[in-house]
Parts: C-alpha cells; sequence; structure tokens
C-alpha cells in the first residue's frame, strides 16, 4: 500500500532508468538527506555527532568501498585497514611536506596513492580466487602495518612513531567544531555514495557482477577479467583510502598505525558481510549495526538505572552483540539490506498480501 | 465533579512548586573526574587494579569529607583498550555534569593519542602518569598534556643510570652492548630517541629488538640476544610480551637480573605465575609505588571496612597498579585542590581552573605525609615549562615471590631529557602548525 508504484508511468528510457525508480524512495531519500544536513546538526549533542555518527559515516563510506570488492565484484580482501592506513598517511604526508595544500586535495590524494596500492596488491586476484586471495590481500594488511612502523620517512621521522594532524580548515571555515566536521564528513559520504551507487549501475558495475557470478561465463562474453578486476580493486581502495583519511583525520586528529590493523580489516568485513554484500545501503545498515549497537547497548544500564560494574556491562554487551549477529545471519543470510528489501516488498502488497 | 477553574490550577502550581524548592536540598558543590578503564581484553590484569586504585582514592577522598567540602562524583568508562572506545567515553564524559572532566587519564597510548589532539578545543586536561608523548613534558606546546611524575625518557634514563652503578660509572659503560626488546608499537618505540642520545655519549652499543605485537612469538628475537650477547636487555613490553620474554630468557638462559622492565612491565600479575624463572628481574617503579603508605592503612579503615571498597576480589587492593592508580586519583585531586586555593575554597573548579591547578601542582613533603603519600612519592612541583614535575624513580627486583624495593632514588639527568624534549615538542609544534604559548617567568 504504502510502497505501491501504480500510476508512475515511465515513458523514457531516461526516467525508467534514474538511481531511485520509486517516487516513495525518491522521497525518502531527499527525506533523509534534509534529515541528516539540516535536522542533526542543528538537534543532535556534540557527544552524538562526535562519537557515533561521525566514525559511523566514515565506517559506512569504508564499508561502501569495501562492498564494491567483495559484493559487486566477488573478490574477498582482509587488506581493507591496510588501505586506509594508506589513504590516511598519504594524506598527513602530503600536508606536512606540501604545506598549505587544501584538505580535500589531501584526502582525494591520499585515496589515490589508496588506488595504487590497491591495485598493486590486486593483481594476485588475476591467478587466484576465493580465500587464497583473502590470504593474499592478508599480505597488504601486514606489510603496510610494517611499512609505517618501520620506515621512518612515512611518519616523518616522529620518534615514536605516532603523527598529528594540524588544525583543519575547509575554505577558510574551521573543522575544529562537531557540527562543521559533521557536515564535511556528511558532505563526503554522500557524494561518494551516490558516485558508488551509480557506478555499480554502470557498464562498469555490471561486468564486476558477471565477474562475481561467473567469472570464466563473463570473459567468453567478452568482459576482461583483469580489466574489471582491477577497476574493481582500485575503486574500492580509493574510497577505502578516501575513509581512512577521514577516519584518521576527522575523527581521531591523532594515531598510530594501530588505528588501521587487522581487527579494523575484519570489522569492515563483517560489516560488509552483516550488512548485505552487494548493496550500497547495506554498507550503511552494516556500519550502523557493528558501530552503534554496541555503544547502546552498552549506555543501556545506565539509563536504567542498573548498578552494574563496567565490565559486566561489558560483558553482557558483547554477549548480547554476538547473538545479535548470529541472530540476523540466521534470519536473513543475505543481510540487512534484503530484510529491508523484504519488508519494503511487504509494504508494497499490505494490507491484501494475495 | 467538581470543576476544575484556573484558579485551581494555578494553586496547585504555585504549591507545587513550593514544594519543589523545599524538597530540593540544599545543592553541596561537586566536582566530576571520569575514570577511563579497561577491565576487559587482554590488558585487564593491569587495567583491573589500575581502575581499581583511581576508584578507591575517589571514595576515601569522599570519606574524608570530599576537597574543602566538595564531594567529588565520578563515572567509570570501559575502553577495553580499544581507541574507538575511549574517544567514545571521553565524548560522552567529556561534559559530564556538574564540572564536566577535571582530568581524563586515558590509560592507553592509543587513546591518548586521539584525545590528545581533542583536549585543547574542548579545554580538558590529560594526565598521563608514566606514559604519553615524552615531548608533552613542554607545557608551551602541549599545554593540556600532563605526563606527570616520569616519561618514558624517565624511565630509560634511570634504567640506564642503574646499569652504570652497576658497573661502577657512566664510564664504564662504553664498549658494552644494550638490548631494547620493544613491542613494536609507538609505546614501545618511546624510549629510542633517549637510549640513542645516551649511547652516543656514553659510548655503549645499542641494539633494537622490535617485537610484535601482541608478543607471543619472541623465538627469533630470543635468537638473535643470544648471538649478539648483550650486557643489558631492556624490556619494553606489554601484558603477554612479558612473561613470554621472561621464559624466553630463561630458555636461551639470559640471566633475568640482567634484564630491566618497564614499570607497565612490572606488576605483580606480570611475573607472579612464573615465580622462580622470573627471579631477578629489575623493573623501573614511579616514585615508589611498590612501596606502602599510610593512605593504604586509611583507605582500610575509611573504605573497605565499610564494605565500600572496588576490590571486591580482595587481589588487587596493595599491588603496584592498584598504588598507582591511587596516585593517579590524587594528583587530580590535589590539583583542584590547588585550583581552590586559588579561585575559591569549597567550590566547584571549571576544566580550566584545575588545568591550572595541575600546572601549578606544588606537593611538599609536609602535604605528601599528611594525605598518606609520603613514602610513596618525593615531593613534586610541576610548572608552565615542566609538566612532568620531579620525575624520581625506584628499582625493583622480583625475589620469586614479591617485588623488593632496592635503596636508590634517582631522576633523570635534564641535560640529556631538556634538550630532547625541547627538539621533539619544536617539530611537533611545526607539524601542527602550533604556536606554542608563552610560560610565564
Amino acid at each position: 500500500m504504502f510502497y505501491r508504484e501504480n500510476g508512475q508511468f515511465k515513458t523514457s528510457y531516461r526516467s525508467d532508468q534514474q538511481i531511485f525508480p520509486i517516487r516513495q524512495d525518491r522521497v525518502l531519500v531527499t527525506l533523509l538527506l534534509v534529515l541528516a544536513f539540516v535536522a542533526v546538526p542543528l538537534l543532535a549533542s556534540d557527544y552524538f555527532l562526535k562519537a557515533i555518527l561521525i566514525p559511523f559515516l566514515i565506517l559506512s563510506l569504508a564499508a561502501i568501498g569495501l562492498n564494491i570488492l567483495v559484493g559487486y565484484c566477488g573478490q574477498i580482501s582482509l587488506g581493507t585497514g591496510a588501505f586506509m592506513a594508506v589513504g590516511a598517511y598519504a594524506a598527513w604526508n602530503i600536508g606536512v611536506r606540501f604545506q598549505g595544500t587544501p584538505l580535500v586535495i589531501q584526502i582525494l590524494l591520499g585515496g589515490a596513492f589508496a588506488t595504487i596500492v590497491g591495485v598493486i596488491f590486486g593483481i594476485p586476484s588475476l591467478r587466484i580466487r576465493g580465500l587464497y586471495l583473502a590470504v593474499a590481500t592478508l599480505a597488504a594488511q601486514f606489510f603496510v602495518d610494517w611499512a609505517f612502523l618501520r620506515i621512518p620517512f612515512f611518519t616523518n621521522y616522529s620518534p615514536s612513531g605516532n603523527v598529528s594532524v594540524p588544525a583543519l580548515t575547509f575554505l577558510g571555515i574551521s573543522l575544529q567544531g562537531a557540527i562543521a566536521k559533521y557536515l564535511f564528513v556528511l558532505s563526503f559520504v554522500a557524494v561518494f555514495a551516490l558516485l558508488a551507487k551509480n557506478l555499480v549501475r554502470s557498464a562498469m558495475g555490471r561486468e564486476w557482477m558477471a565477474i562475481r557470478d561467473m567469472d570464466v561465463a563473463a570473459s567468453v562474453i567478452g568482459i576482461r577479467p583483469m580489466y574489471a578486476k582491477l577497476t574493481a580493486f582500485a575503486v574500492s581502495s580509493f574510497i577505502v583510502g578516501v575513509s581512512g583519511a577521514l577516519w584518521g583525520f576527522l575523527h581521531l586528529g591523532s594515531w598510530e598505525p594501530l588505528a588501521f590493523d587487522l581487527n579494523r580489516s575484519f570489522q569492515l568485513l563483517f560489516m560488509v558481510i552483516i550488512g548485505g554484500l552487494g548493496s550500497i545501503l547495506g554498507s550503511f545498515f552494516g556500519a550502523a549495526f557493528i558501530v552503534l549497537v554496541p555503544v547502546a547497548l552498552n549506555h543501556i544500564p545506565s539509563l536504567l538505572g542498573l548498578p552494574l560494574g563496567v565490565d559486566t556491562a561489558a560483558h553482557i554487551e558483547h554477549m548480547i552483540f554476538g547473538s545479535l549477529i548470529v541472530f540476523f545471519l540466521i534470519a536473513e543470510p543475505h543481510g540487512l539490506a534484503r530484510l529491508w528489501a523484504v519488508g519494503k516488498e511487504k509494504l508494497r502488497i499490505w494490507p491484501f498480501p494475495h | 465533579m467538581k470543576r476544575i477553574t484556573v484558579k485551581h490550577i494555578a494553586a496547585t502550581i504555585a504549591a507545587a512548586s513550593v514544594l519543589g524548592t523545599w524538597s530540593l536540598p540544599v545543592q553541596a558543590e561537586e566536582q566530576f573526574v571520569p575514570l577511563l578503564a579497561y577491565r576487559t581484553g587482554s590488558f585487564a590484569p593491569l587495567g583491573i587494579p589500575w581502575a581499581d586504585g583511581k576508584m578507591d582514592y575517589l571514595k576515601l577522598v569522599n570519606a574524608r569529607g570530599g576537597v574543602n567540602g566538595v564531594k567529588i562524583t565520578y563515572e567509570e568508562c570501559e575502553t577495553s583498550y580499544a581507541t574507538d572506545r575511549g574517544v567514545e567515553c571521553y565524548e560522552r564524559l567529556k561534559d559530564h555534569a556538574p564540572t564536566g572532566a577535571s582530568a581524563f587519564d586515558p590509560q592507553s597510548t592509543g587513546i591518548t593519542f586521539a584525545v590528545s589532539d581533542k583536549a585543547p578545543g574542548d579545554k580538558k586536561s590529560i594526565l598521563t602518569v608514566g606514559y604519553g608523548l615524552s615531548q608533552s613534558t613542554d607545557g608551551s606546546v602541549f599545554p593540556w598534556n600532563f605526563p606527570m611524575l616520569g616519561t618514558y625518557w624517565t624511565a630509560a634514563d634511570v634504567m640506564i643510570q642503574d646499569i652504570a652503578k652497576k658497573e661502577g660509572g657512566m664510564d664504564k659503560l662504553k664498549g658494552k652492548k644494550i638490548a631494547l626488546v620493544f613491542h613494536d608499537s609507538p609505546y614501545g618505540k618511546e624510549p629510542i630517541a633517549l637510549l640513542q642520545e645516551r649511547a652516543k655519549k656514553e659510548g655503549f652499543e645499542l641494539l633494537l629488538y622490535p617485537v610484535t605485537a601482541p608478543g607471543v612469538e619472541q623465538k627469533s628475537t630470543w635468537l638473535q640476544i643470544r648471538q649478539s650477547k648483550p650486557n643489558y636487555v631492556l624490556l619494553w613490553s606489554a601484558g603477554i610480551m612479558t612473561p613470554t620474554a621472561l621464559r624466553e630468557a630463561q630458555a636461551t638462559g639470559y640471566p633475568r637480573d640482567k634484564m630491566y622492565g618497564i614499570w607497565w612491565a612490572a606488576s605483580e600479575g606480570d611475573v607472579k605465575d612464573l615465580g622462580a624463572v622470573a627471579k631477578g628481574y629489575n623493573a623501573v617503579t614511579i616514585h615508589n609505588t611498590a612501596g606502602r603508605g599510610k593512605v593504604h592503612d586509611e583507605l582500610k579503615t575509611l573504605v573497605y571496612d565499610k564494605g565500600q571498597g572496588s576490590d571486591t576480589n580482595g587481589t588487587t587492593m596493595g599491588t603496584i597498579a592498584h598504588t598507582r592508580g591511587m596516585v593517579i586519583s590524587m594528583l587530580t585531586v590535589e590539583a583542584i585542590r590547588t585550583a581552590q586555593e586559588k579561585y575559591g575554597k569549597g567550590k566547584s573548579m571549571t576544566t580550566e581552573q584545575v588545568r591550572w591547578g595541575l600546572e601549578n601542582l606544588n606537593l611538599t613533603q609536609e602535604r605528601l605525609n599528611e594525605i598518606g603519600f609520603g613514602e610513596l612519592m618525593r615531593p613534586v612541583k610541576t610548572s608552565c615549562m615542566n609538566h612532568t614535575g620531579d620525575d624520581w624513580a625506584r628499582i625493583i627486583q622480583w625475589d620469586g615471590a614479591k617485588f623488593e624495593i632496592k635503596p636508590d632514588w634517582y631522576r633523570s639527568d635534564a641535560t640529556i631529557i631538556a634538550p630532547l624534549v625541547k627538539e621533539a615538542a619544536a617539530k611537533y609544534a611545526k607539524d601542527k602548525n602550533l604556536t606554542p604559548v608563552k610560560c610565564e617567568g
């Protein structure tokens, strides 16, 4: 009933191929954007913006990047943390070595360096696939961790090897306040999500999916596996690199390689799997689940006024979070995005399900 | 049914508001202290006594009647040693009622880095006793960071001094080999700058052996040590890395009494299970935190005997990490008291006022005796140029069952550390595009 597209006639190819073909979706997305850009900054507290929304948005962006590789092109990667690190350190180095480079350029160049590294570590994907590729990308993770710990050039010879970003500005506006940071990150995420959504609907996106579904068949019909796989690695690591730069610059401000260790790679892979492989929206769901649910669970005892120790609360949080993961994967192995799609389908025919 | 008129409502509201004001007790002044802790995760064995100590001392202060009558309120937040969660905790507690966070003790290098970047904007002090960036001693570049009582450079310098003493003088170090086995992270790399400086000056050879976190795999490291035969091994380890290193030392036959651990690698929990294996293992402690002070007795009578202690299992109270936790809380409380002396006794202090208190702390021996820390610390005085204050340290040695405190007191050599601090701080300011604050006087 709510999602009935009756009466919405498509009279041109253009309107048939638009990004959100159903009017309800367009309205919903517009409302969501207005909410995110106008209502949230006006209403949300400093804590909510800085500690919850900014990390959520940045990790969503990283999950989108990973989803392109894993969900759309079918190449499992355990090197996401490494590509984030490359983005962050490259952006930082550009800022330190070429003082006065605008922030956006720094972040995009960080993404560009991540692309290079991503493509290099994507080359093995031409020969190996599946779990073996996952192990090969694991090498990227260990190599990058090693490089940023041991090669002093990358940290500008900082004695302890941690780096710290200067005060950030964008077009002369200081990015120190929570609202400014939030809007900056949100703009990045919105633009990149839109680009990614369009990219996966394009010829390139269809090539990726063909490779994912059956690479032999894809090459028979004229898709070059090398081109398709390497573009997927390139686009994915660019987006991941940008998110890494945002994570370092806008969320942490000062970091050590540990911020982008193997656990980060796993965390992002779980986001993509739980959110939904091959879905841009799923990346947001996955990030929301992994980032927000533990924090929310952690707040529950104090909101209810239960006199629990923080350690007990943390243990309970882990138990509930773990069982939620199991529950969602059993209820819908295709991820939260699939649940959403099912829900939409139900809404479409409600209240007459037959 | 009775009709409800405007008059009724007005009367009710008036009555309620009168009652409301009456029923509220006279608001006592309060001061909020945030407690970041890790009671879960792989570093919990160190985190639990530390967190208990911090909380216990605040309970003791309240039992003594607060800071000039101002009650300390606190809230604990679990970080599990993860930077993300630590940042979340920081944001959650930084503006907590009623005063905002007096001073954060992040308990982790990664969290310290991340919150140090946010602290100046939020006007919150970061108190890192015995850890953090060594160059943050320089208050003109790091106005909101307080690496009090000692940094990693202090610890490294004290180890070298103790080695020199054993060898019979600094000049005897010439031609010796000293190895640093370190956790491969900014934490482990922190002492390198100072050790290189010392190696250059005293003419000993510095061998560096990084160990990949978490440090359970050290076979190749100790094989190299067996080949290179260093005269001494300095151990910059954390968590599981410490017992592993000691076991490997035993396996390769490296004498444990030639090993020096950093204070985070020298809690009872690190060596207790090893017993005789670790016998002879030396470590540095911040001031005399391995000792026992009057504060312990007072804590027992005023807090534990009333059943309010944080250590419910009876395992953490009296351990080194617990004592160190108490010292950290004590420094926060004394900073609040110092601030009150300037800005108004018996009042809640703003975070900026507490920062002033941290920067102008002057803990004399009389004051330390008064609060029960006389045996645990030497007098400490901080200033704008020196946020560390007097960085005394002592050496302790594991005798197979407990840590024995060695009689000497050491402090870092200012002629070596001060130029290093200045240089590193200036570089930090340049990288970060900061203008250092002017220190008065």
